[in-house]
């Protein structure tokens, strides 16, 4: 269950944000998951739903998916990332830590490792709003 | 758009009494041996311990303890690393396998910050790094993120390893990080040039470890690794490092 993990991050910091803006409630919150990654918006927000505590008793969580695209560094070809080709062991390492994506992905033009991860790696805290302190 | 997982790695790492970086500024002088019989040597005085292989490109410890390659991190709310060795063992190499990993710094510093933010270890004494060489982007990135890690230094008794630790060294004292100490590893011959310039860059010199044709023939076998020179020099090591975090200790 590594979105707990990743949930537990995402409200940390979201609590941090709301701190710095004076909030005294916050009522959404809008997450960005990047493909490559593979995060399970599922279990994500179920993660977050059982620590939402407080702060964010009445928090609605708007989980946001976005593609993801690699760039090759030697011929400047671009791609989407797609779990097609890939075996369940692959997908789950690139799951833990998206930058194994090198050891196991290559430029479906000129077969290089070297490309660079455009877009959608990982998980981002897009947006939060909430009521201000009176 | 905020990247959540720099909140997080402080509460991760909170559980950890000290966290004790192995580091060179040269390559090939011995990190990765130094790390493992210091964390195993720790772990056999009854100290909980944690080894974390942060050289992701040349990634060796799990060589060195002789890792089987079915153990694997557990995952609960996050990653568990698995007891080896009566060691908690982190590695890349449990997504990698023996496949080279090819990262440019970014994706060095990305991967560093995942597994930072996601890795839960247990309640530690110490955590021993086994650092990449240089002052590239591992080093710097766990300077900005982790501020109370302690640097271990490793050198040969060669100039040219001693010259880029010293570039080290300056760097760690301008940013007002703390030194254990120096090491000087693979010793062949009786010259205390080293020791004499180490006092004079005002840092500790911890000992010499002789070069010892067995550390190589124990590769894969922790006990026959402990039995060697570099094992038997671990106690006044591991005597400063203690030392160091006893208040009643000067």
């Amino acid at each position: 269950m590594h979105e707990w993990a990743l949930a537990e991050a995402i409200l940390t910091s979201a609590r941090q944000v709301a701190e710095q803006e004076k909030l005294k409630k916050v009522t959404d919150i809008t997450i960005r998951v990047g493909e490559l990654q593979q995060v399970e918006p599922q279990i994500l927000r179920f993660a977050l739903a059982q620590m939402k505590t407080g702060l964010f008793e009445n928090a609605k969580f708007h989980i946001r998916k976005a593609k993801s695209t690699l760039k090759c560094r030697v011929c400047a070809t671009t791609w989407q990332f797609s779990l097609k080709n890939l075996d369940k062991a692959t997908a789950e390492a690139i799951h833990f830590v998206p930058e194994v994506a090198h050891t196991y992905i290559k430029c479906p033009t000129c077969g290089s490792p070297d490309f660079e991860i455009v877009s959608g790696r990982g998980v981002w805290l897009e947006d939060i709003r909430g009521a201000k302190a009176d | 758009m905020i990247d959540p997982r720099y909140s997080i790695i402080n509460q991760r790492l909170e559980k950890i009494r000290r966290i004790i970086a192995v580091s060179s500024g040269k390559g090939g002088v011995g990190k990765s041996m130094v790390s493992t019989a210091l964390a195993l040597s720790l772990a056999n005085e009854g100290f909980r311990v944690g080894l974390f292989d942060l050289d992701f490109t040349g990634p060796s410890t799990h060589i060195i303890l002789g890792i089987p390659k079915n153990v694997q991190p557990r995952e609960e709310k996050g990653i568990v690393p698995p007891i080896v060795y009566g060691l908690e063992y982190m590695s890349l190499v449990y997504y990698v396998g023996d496949n080279p990993a090819p990262m440019r710094g970014g994706d060095v510093s990305n991967a560093l910050i995942e597994l930072l933010s996601v890795t839960q270890w247990g309640a530690l004494d110490f955590l021993v790094i086994d650092m990449p060489p240089g002052i590239g982007d591992a080093v710097l990135d766990l300077m900005r993120l982790v501020q109370r890690i302690e640097y271990l230094i490793v050198t040969t008794p060669s100039l040219l390893a001693f010259e880029v630790v010293k570039k080290q060294v300056a760097l760690l004292c301008e940013l007002k990080m703390p030194i254990l100490g120096i090491i000087e590893n693979m010793k062949m011959s009786k010259s205390d040039a080293i020791a004499k310039e180490t006092i004079m860059l005002g840092i500790k010199y911890l000992g010499e470890v002789p070069f010892d044709a067995q550390v190589e023939a124990s590769i894969g076998n922790p006990e026959k690794l402990m039995a060697t020179a570099l094992g038997s020099a671990m106690p006044q090591i591991k005597k400063a490092l203690i030392d160091r975090g006893n208040p009643n200790v000067s």
